[in-house]
């Protein structure tokens, strides 16, 4: 498949290339990516990404079920921030039915995505520090994420495919006491960030690591079309909840954090301090939650003409649906932007002429997520 | 010693050939010596997994006894009754004698440790020389496993550790070279009997147990610098292949020279067994104890550093560094 190249360096002494084939089954490839490498003793030469393992024909089933059947799949796209891509995929069902959504639930479906962006962020910190070698973070920011997690067992009934959003608004509302208890969470998670910070960013070994490696530029990121953190990392300020504001993001103010290298140090960063960014969010939104109904009217009959597509501002980039209707109740095709899928093609760029390490690293601070990757 | 000196006379007069009494007393020692890391051993993959839990907040091993005490004895158990599996793509002799080469020497080098007064199995006149040269002798067991193994991932990470102990044994052995100088003597029990008549040589050697702290470090494949079997980018490192018994031996070689590192450091820095009240091998357990502690507790909280960057800290940090520290000695002893 890949040709050896034998080279010599010096009379006497022939040194080849190395390939390697890291994955599927490797600890650091974050679930199923096979990585086809080329090394030159340490040093990457090449590095293409083999996916596909994770099939599961998403969008192929999308045509053959009723729309409302579809969530639950949504969710296992992108499994570690599954509410982003319920989101999406209902925005694109209620725009080409132009179904009115509550305001109460456009506030719950507010307040939920930002807790799911911390929740995502909080576990990438958590599996980045440990590709590093720094075990302890990764358990630490376990920690807090349960607690989220627990938040949205309690509104949804499930800790990650939650199932929860519906056409026309949300299935139930939230518990007696969610403001409290999300308010008091934020209170200790801004704590533990600062714990955070303590422990890995000032950290000299960890800034070696991270300073300079896996460097994308403005231009390579626009032109493989990344977006998220990937992206604004790169010091290109775009985020789908500034550019083309969804649900409330245009009522409330906040900052969209952006990097200057585009290495994984700034890749870091941007998403650290996003988390800070999305609690803020949270805070206004518990604070103008209104009472009211969480479903809004929806046609008994679901006829789905016409076609649309919608976007929004995953934890991961940006994830878009395009949703084709030919009048009957199911899809007439569903085409799924994954934003891990596109940022994987920049792994090749990233890791190339880097080390194994700086490899691993570069996987780990794109936050990829192979179940979106392969759909 | 003289319950040995004893053993082999008694041995002698009740008519034992002389060719067989001089060979018991070593055995003894030698056995004792066994039992002691292998006890100790199991007691530090335990200890290693507590604090890696309480450092997480996590409980660690809880079930097998009280606070998972003896965790190790069960892993021990499973492990010797796991299937005995060499890989069909490997240099057989190379890879079962790997294990064995990393074992032996970590076991030697404890003859030379004083762990009191009296308490020691051979007090070698060269006895830093003898241990630098032992310790060394892990590569050549890192590189066969590597090796033989067939593995890409076993043959990275052979190379990695090859590269890294070899530049790490420098400032190593340097550093320990000032603590020579100061005692005048290569012996640990004198070295020990030095600073019992002075002073513990950590106040006059801070950049020398730095140096020496650091380089250990990176000879133990301990974390900031486990670089050799850095789990997520080499899987396991050299030894991916090993399973069962095989795999164990080549654990136990590392915590046995985690134990050996724990043992020099008190001993050369902070006086090994000499303190008040408590009796000689109470204090060096204790200190020694100490260090395996610090070892676990940098584990637990520092990324991993990068091959080039260890190279670089290596020969562009500690080399120099070493080398100022013993030139810094070398004034003071002949000033003092």
């Amino acid at each position: 498949m890949q040709e050896m190249v034998a080279r010599t360096e010096s009379p006497g002494i022939r040194s080849e290339e190395l390939f390697v084939n890291m994955g599927p089954q490797h600890p650091s490839t974050h679930g199923v990516l096979r990585v086809l490498t080329r090394l030159d003793g340490e040093k990457v030469i090449d590095a293409q990404a083999d996916i596909g393992y994770l099939h599961r024909c998403f969008e192929k089933i999308a045509e053959k079920r009723q729309l409302f059947q579809v969530i639950p799949y949504t969710d296992r796209t992108d499994y570690l921030a599954a509410i982003h891509d319920e989101l999406v995929y209902v925005m694109a069902v209620e725009k080409l039915l132009e179904i009115e959504v509550p305001e109460r639930a456009q506030y719950i479906r507010f307040i939920m995505s930002e807790l799911q962006r911390i929740a995502s962020h909080l576990l990438w910190f958590g599996t980045f520090a440990m590709d590093l070698g720094a075990t302890t973070a990764f358990l630490y920011a376990w920690r807090e994420r349960e607690r989220l997690l627990d938040i949205f067992e309690a509104v949804t009934g499930a800790r990650m495919l939650y199932n929860y959003l519906r056409f026309g608004g949300v299935r139930n509302d939230v518990f007696d006491g969610f403001e409290s208890t999300v308010e008091r969470y934020l209170k200790d998670f801004e704590k533990r960030l600062e714990d955070y910070h303590e422990l890995v960013t000032g950290n000299r070994i960890f800034e070696k690591r991270t300073q300079g490696v896996g460097v994308i530029t403005a231009e390579e990121a626009i032109a493989y079309g990344a977006s998220g953190p990937v992206l604004r990392a790169s010091g290109v300020k775009y985020d789908v909840r500034k550019n083309d504001p969804y649900l409330l993001y245009d009522r409330y103010d906040f900052e969209v954090p952006v990097g200057q290298n585009g290495d994984c140090y700034d890749r870091y960063m941007v998403r650290m301090q996003e988390m800070v960014e999305s609690a803020k969010l949270v805070r206004h939104g518990l604070a103008d939650m209104p009472s009211g109904d969480v479903m809004g009217k929806v046609p008994r009959r679901i006829k789905l003409e016409g076609d649309t597509y919608a976007r929004i501002e995953s934890a991961r980039g940006e994830v878009a649906c395009y949703l084709v209707g030919d009048g009957s109740d199911r899809a007439y095709r569903l085409k799924w932007r994954s934003p891990c899928f596109v940022h994987l093609q920049l792994l090749n760029i990233m890791a190339r002429g880097g080390l194994i390490a700086d490899l691993v690293a570069s996987i780990g601070s794109i936050d990829i997520v192979m179940g979106e990757v392969d759909r | 010693m003289d319950m040995f000196t004893a053993m082999h006379n008694g041995l002698v007069q009740m008519g034992v050939p002389l060719w067989l009494a001089n060979l018991v007393p070593p055995l003894v020692k030698s056995l004792i010596l066994l039992l002691f890391i292998l006890l100790n051993c199991m007691f530090l993959i335990w200890m290693e997994r507590k604090v890696a839990g309480h450092m997480q907040r996590r409980m660690g091993p809880m079930r097998t006894g009280p606070h998972g005490i003896i965790q190790s004895l069960a892993d021990v158990i499973k492990l010797i009754s796991k299937e005995d599996i060499i890989p069909s793509g490997v240099d057989r002799w190379v890879f079962v004698l790997a294990p064995i080469v990393a074992f032996a020497p970590a076991f030697a080098v404890f003859m030379v440790i004083p762990f009191g007064p009296t308490l020691i199995a051979q007090d070698l006149n060269i006895a830093l020389i003898f241990i630098a040269a032992l310790t060394s002798f892990v590569v050549i067991s890192f590189l066969m496993a590597g090796w033989s193994s067939n593995n890409k991932w076993s043959l990275l990470g052979a190379m990695r550790s090859t590269a890294q102990l070899i530049s790490y044994e420098v400032p190593l052995v340097i550093s320990v070279v000032a603590v020579a100088l100061l005692a005048g003597s290569l012996s640990l029990q004198e070295i020990v009997e030095a600073q019992r008549q002075s002073f513990w040589y950590i106040l006059v050697q801070p950049l020398g147990f730095l140096v020496f702290l650091t380089a250990s470090l990176a000879e133990l494949n301990r974390s900031p610098f486990d670089l050799s079997e850095a789990e997520q980018e080499l899987v396991a490192g050299y030894n991916t292949e090993y399973s069962g018994m095989r795999w164990a031996l080549l654990y136990l070689t590392e915590y046995a020279n985690l134990i050996t590192f724990a043992a020099i450091a008190s001993t050369l820095f902070f006086g090994g067994w000499s303190g008040p009240v408590l009796p000689p091998v109470v204090w060096f357990l204790i200190k020694v104890y100490f260090f395996i502690f610090l070892v676990m507790w940098i584990r637990w909280t520092l990324p991993r550093i990068r091959v080039d960057q260890l190279m670089e800290l290596g020969w562009k940090g500690l080399l120099p560094l070493s080398l100022v520290n013993l030139a810094f000695t070398g004034v003071y002893v002949l000033i003092r």
